[in-house]
């Protein structure tokens, strides 16, 4: 009886992941295949057609490894748009957990007045949906000029991003003891290689959680790089909304797996620190 | 040598209504093995974390040698801390946990081994080094953190509560520990701890504090022969306190007059206490006493083992007294007898 109960639960479980995939796959046949319509089952012809109108996969006849890099020198939108989204995503990971280091260690491990409200005004971009902010912000950024720029996106990106790397690190803290740092300062060694031998590798786990969330929500982020990229910049987003308007499913199913595969990647290195446990193994664990 | 010498530490935290630290001034001599004793929260733990430069102290001097330590950073001071819960880094294994000081001051890989199995076998565990802190008994970590604080050779090393969180038949074999390494390696020590019968054990000398104020700076023998106010006296057990008054230099107290012949005795302000230890007191159904007797009431008798307490109420005074259960004459409840009070063991206290 409680053998067949456990063999129902798993085969819910296979079963929700396969609802999960199943638009994925539709994608993937999209995606390589030429005009598959309604009621065709499965598309009479598999095609690149797709991937070369991208710009990612050369002409028929041009598939070496010289017509590939041929190709993506030229810089087309979709290669300057990766760029873009992968440097920008990097850039305000690293500043993000930068920035967020000493204030999740402040209120993860002190307790003072007034602590709930600034965490609450510190998450309120989460609550708040970004096109209430960002018109204002806009003419800020227009009269600052960082309106068009690079690093106009980068700073406005950190506004979503800052809540979530901020929680994650503090969530850390709460369960990390700085004693082991000063037993460390009084075992000889001075403060930097403190911070690199006792106080990394503690927090490690936690940060590589907190770095994942800063890059897939600035991976995603659509309104704000549109506004205050004021078109200049091209990131992925940007791209898939522009050819999803333009009717082609093929295409758009093509832009959107190369949207979702970095995440996968990432997802899939990462996955071990994302597990339930990870907070136990944030910190030194209350031992 | 390594003389340590605290001058008049001051430190108080907001919020708290009386300063942590409270003018402290102490001398240790080089190789001692000294106790902070007081309830928790007196600010003992506080003074090792400003000699080990966690906290600044708000005014006074600590000097190790004749040269401050408050100017100096930290991993220069020489002192090292084994903290209450042992506190060994959970990524590293044993050797490396054990050689971390070493490693810190830039000593070759060759000789940093080398050390490492001398102190491991210092402290009776030279098979372990390849484990994790996790795999390790509370002892067993005990010893590994006391094997990394002594590899450096500190001038001076600081162990907080370092048996509070053993079990108990593992306390006596840590505490012998302690006292073998600290004599073979004459390192200066200072611990911390709130149960007296620890600092007893251990210690030379003991710093009694409360409130964030020194008591008293002495040996374990004087806090339970002359206590230095009645405050010290409970902490170290004593129950019984007589209220006296000198009275034509003759001392009059609330049982009747008693014979004193401390050496403290002109030091001793017009109303003052008595007090004498529980087993000091001596009792018998006849009296075969010369000085300093009284007759009482048996109330209760408590057989504790090796001694037996019995409370007897002298006019309405309840006097407790520990008398050595071997050998024990017949003695009943409701019995009337005599107790005598040895004139070299009762001992005056102003406060």
């Amino acid at each position: 009886m409680d053998n067949n109960l456990k063999k129902i639960n798993i085969y819910a479980v296979y079963l929700g992941a396969f609802l999960l995939i199943l638009p994925l796959i539709a994608f993937f046949i999209n995606a390589f295949s030429f005009r598959w319509f309604y009621p065709q089952l499965i598309p009479k012809e598999l095609s690149l057609q797709a991937w070369v109108r991208l710009k990612l996969i050369p002409r028929e006849g041009y598939r070496s490894l010289d017509g590939f890099l041929d190709l993506w020198l030229s810089n087309p939108t979709i290669i300057k748009a990766l760029v873009n989204s992968v440097t920008i995503g990097l850039i305000v990971t690293v500043v993000s957990i930068i920035i967020a280091l000493p204030a999740a260690r402040v209120l993860g491990l002190i307790n003072f007045r007034f602590k709930k409200i600034i965490i609450f005004i510190m998450v309120s971009p989460t609550i708040l949906p970004p096109i209430a902010f960002v018109l204002g912000l806009n003419i800020n950024f227009i009269s600052w000029g960082f309106s068009g720029s690079f690093w106009g996106v980068c700073l406005v990106h950190l506004v979503p991003i800052m809540p979530y790397v901020v929680l994650t690190m503090t969530g850390i803290f709460a369960n990390y003891n700085p004693d082991f740092e000063h037993q460390a300062r009084t075992l000889g060694a001075n403060k930097f290689r403190t911070f690199y031998l006792i106080t990394l590798p503690a927090i490690a786990p936690g940060m590589v959680v907190a770095a994942l969330f800063a890059f897939l929500v600035s991976w995603s982020q659509y309104l704000l790089t549109f506004l205050i990229g004021a078109g200049k910049i091209m990131t992925l987003p940007l791209l898939v909304f522009s050819t999803a308007s333009s009717g082609n499913p093929a295409l758009t199913a093509a832009i959107s797996i190369v949207f979702i595969f970095p995440a996968i990647v990432i997802l899939f290195f990462t996955s071990k620190f994302v597990s339930g446990d990870s907070s136990a193994t944030s910190g030194f664990g209350k031992i | 040598m390594s003389d340590l010498k605290i001058s008049n530490l001051y430190k108080s935290f907001s919020g708290m209504d009386r300063p942590a630290v409270n003018n402290i001034s102490l001398d240790i001599k080089s190789g001692g093995l000294i106790a902070f004793l007081g309830p928790s929260g007196c600010g003992k733990t506080t003074i090792l974390k400003m000699i080990t430069g966690l906290f600044q102290p708000d005014s006074g001097d600590i000097s190790l040698d004749n040269t401050s330590l408050l100017p100096i950073a930290t991993e220069k001071r020489g002192v090292v801390m084994v903290f209450q819960n042992y506190l060994l880094f959970p990524y590293m294994n044993v050797n490396e946990n054990v050689g971390f000081a070493l490693k810190m001051k830039g000593v070759e890989k060759d000789q940093i081994d080398k050390k490492v199995k001398e102190m491991l076998e210092l402290v009776k565990l030279p098979e372990i080094g390849d484990r994790k802190p996790k795999q390790l008994s509370g002892g067993q970590q005990q010893r590994v953190a006391l094997a990394r604080a002594l590899i450096s050779k500190p001038k001076l090393l600081l162990l907080d509560e370092p048996l509070s969180n053993l079990d108990a038949h593992l306390r006596d074999e840590m505490r012998e520990l302690i006292v073998t390494i600290q004599q073979k390696l004459n390192v200066t020590t200072v611990f911390v701890t709130h149960d007296q019968e620890e600092a007893v054990l251990l210690a030379d000398k003991i710093a009694l504090i409360f409130d964030g104020e020194l008591q008293s700076f002495a040996s374990p023998k004087e806090y339970y022969e002359s206590p230095v106010n009645v405050r010290a006296a409970r902490f170290f057990g004593g129950v019984n306190f007589l209220k006296s008054r000198i009275n034509n230099n003759k001392i009059e107290t609330e049982i009747g007059p008693i014979n004193y012949i401390q050496k403290n005795k002109n030091d001793l302000i017009s109303n003052h206490l008595m007090t004498i230890r529980p087993e000091n007191i001596e009792i018998s159904k006849s009296n075969s006493f010369k000085d300093n007797y009284f007759s009482g009431t048996v109330t209760s008798i408590i057989f504790s083992g090796t001694n037996t307490r019995y409370k007897i109420k002298v006019k309405d005074t309840l006097l407790d007294c520990s008398v050595q259960s071997v050998g024990l004459k017949e003695i009943s409840k409701n019995d009337e007898v005599f107790v005598h009070l040895p004139a070299e063991k009762i001992w005056g206290m102003n406060d």
